[in-house]
């Protein structure tokens, strides 16, 4: 049953001069870190797409990188060489930690994000409390941080996220904290949020049904340098569980491989 | 763990082929189950755990105080009763001029304070965020802060006179350093996290320190302004022992002197009480409720009572 929902993608997706276009491009990337002698390559070579209102969930095991390569596309860092484009502007984050701000309510850390966006005082309250209806936090605009749940946390972060208007999200492992339940809950949110806009969302994981539960694309990546290693499309209509058949089968044939990429790092 | 996996499958069979359904009921009793309960602790509570034993613990320094007079462990002129003290007390009440006093050290130190908080706060960010600054007057402010500020007393004097002008420059010079190096090692512990978050929602530049920075380092700011109120009375209590002329109005350091050029015990341990007592008080009323208010806020007084 597997085969008939993947269809398998050549190694590499090669720019063939101006095409559709992306809501992120990754251009043949490198990324070292350390003074150059002793450097270790981190990423190498990385080219990669992101078509507007795409999903494309990018896993690998430790050391692949991945969390670097989100950094780059999110401005926070630059590449050694090789080009990233988001022709949208800045892409919203969100990462693990909630990284909301203590000092602030939920619905105020939202606003700060709409004020720093340029949105006028007048709109703020109303654009907030929407956005918290949008991720069923509707009454949670005066609740202090530590007064939410972790997964309630998350979900003002995704909040907080969308107040920026941007084109593109990118996510770095934001649900890898919470129990199985909240995680499964989430993704189901996830999803919903998604399929109501025309956001671009790059998801980093290292949860391979977490990949093919949300994605539509899943990209695999090597460890120690970072490349690109094979890429899947996920058939599967939405929405999915994370425990359909469909979804296991594909996730065995993932990790499958996944486990043969770790596996090379042990034979020296 | 195994507790988890059951409740998701039961969870599945629950919501039927299509799911969706299900997920805002799910989510509705999950955030029901997580939600973190705030508690107020009780006012009997308060008092009981936390002002009973203070005051406790006052009774008991009186009983053995009265117990050693009664024992006559030493002549009367060195250890007075502790009823001679009250009524020194009653005393300056009833002329009138125990509010003078108090009032003319309180209003000097809070002043002081002030101004060393405007020139603290400017000097703590420059340190803070100025790489050369940071190198050349980091270490002088550590150790500063480590110099007792009575020091500075004879050089006052004689710069500026038996004057109030004096008190002052004791004052910022004790408690400066102190608010500059509370806001300095408030910046410090500002976890990167924020500084993260606040930049990919575009808080750069100034709106990023006015917006991200500074709230995320005022828990250390609130502790540095605590300990430079303490170091500004401790500075002018110093200055007025000293210093004293009668010239300058009538404060408790002066009052405490006096007591001791008449070798008036009871005036002495007057004096050292109602400085104390101040210097408690203020912290009570001002910094105390000021810090508790910023952590409960953040969730960082949850487990304290």
């Amino acid at each position: 049953m597997a085969p008939a929902l993947t269809t398998e993608k050549p190694l590499r997706d090669d720019h063939d001069g101006a095409t559709a276009p992306a809501a992120v491009r990754i251009s043949r990337v490198h990324k070292t870190f350390g003074r150059p002698g002793t450097a270790q390559p981190v990423l190498d070579d990385i080219t990669l797409d992101v078509r507007p209102g795409e999903f494309v969930c990018l896993l690998g095991a430790s050391g692949c990188g991945k969390s670097t390569l989100l950094n780059l596309v999110a401005g926070l860092d630059a590449p050694t060489s090789g080009t990233i484009e988001v022709p949208g502007g800045r892409p919203a984050l969100m990462f693990q930690e909630h990284a909301l701000f203590p000092w602030l309510t939920a619905g105020r850390n939202i606003e700060l994000a709409l004020r720093m966006r340029g949105v006028p005082r007048a709109g703020r309250r109303a654009e907030a409390e929407r956005l918290l209806d949008l991720v069923r936090l509707g009454g949670a605009y005066g609740k202090r941080v530590h007064e939410l749940s972790g997964g309630m946390r998350q979900r003002v972060a995704l909040a907080r996220a969308l107040a920026q208007d941007s084109k593109v999200l990118l996510m770095d492992e934001p649900f890898a904290a919470l129990d199985a339940i909240t995680r499964d809950v989430l993704h189901g949110e996830l999803t919903r949020v998604w399929e109501g806009t025309e956001l671009s969302v790059l998801f980093v994981t290292h949860n391979v049904r977490e990949a093919v539960r949300l994605g539509e694309r899943v990209v695999l990546l090597s460890s120690r340098p970072g490349r690109v290693a094979r890429e899947w499309a996920v058939d599967i209509p939405q929405p999915r569980r994370i425990e359909d058949a469909a979804v296991a089968d594909l996730s065995v044939e993932i990790t499958e491989e996944l486990r043969g990429e770790i596996r090379r790092h042990g034979r020296h | 763990m195994a507790g988890t996996e059951t409740t998701t499958a039961a969870a599945g069979e629950r919501g039927g082929p299509d799911g969706r359904g299900d997920l805002a009921s799910v989510e509705a009793g999950l955030d029901a189950l997580d939600a973190v309960q705030v508690k107020r602790v009780p006012i009997t509570h308060t008092l009981l755990h936390k002002v009973l034993p203070p005051v406790v613990a006052v009774l008991l320094v009186l009983a053995v105080w009265k117990l050693l007079v009664l024992a006559e462990v030493t002549d009367d002129y060195k250890l007075p009763d502790p009823s001679a003290v009250w009524r020194s007390l009653r005393g300056l009440w009833l002329q009138g001029t125990l509010g003078g006093i108090v009032w003319t050290s309180v209003s000097r130190g809070l002043l002081g304070f002030l101004a060393a908080l405007a020139l603290g706060t400017p000097l703590g960010l420059l340190v803070a965020r100025v790489k050369v600054v940071r190198s050349a007057l980091g270490p002088i402010l550590s150790g500063l802060q480590s110099l007792p500020s009575v020091a500075w007393v004879p050089a006052a004097v004689i710069w500026l006179g038996i004057t109030d002008a004096a008190m002052y420059a004791v004052i910022l010079l004790g408690a400066v350093p102190s608010i500059a190096n509370g806001l300095v090692s408030g910046i410090d512990q500002v976890p990167p996290l924020y500084l993260r978050a606040g930049r990919t929602i575009g808080a750069t530049g100034v709106r990023g320190a006015w917006h991200v920075l500074l709230p995320a380092a005022l828990p250390g700011y609130i502790s540095g302004l605590k300990q430079g109120w303490a170091f500004s009375w401790r500075s002018l209590m110093a200055a007025e022992l000293i210093a004293s002329s009668p010239d300058l109005g009538l404060g408790l350091g002066q009052y405490l002197e006096n007591a001791r050029t008449d070798s008036d015990m009871p005036g002495v341990l007057l004096g050292i009480a109602l400085i104390l007592v101040v210097g408690i008080a203020i912290d009570l009323i001002i910094f105390s409720p000021l810090e508790r208010r910023v952590l409960r806020n953040r969730g960082l007084l949850a487990g304290a009572r």
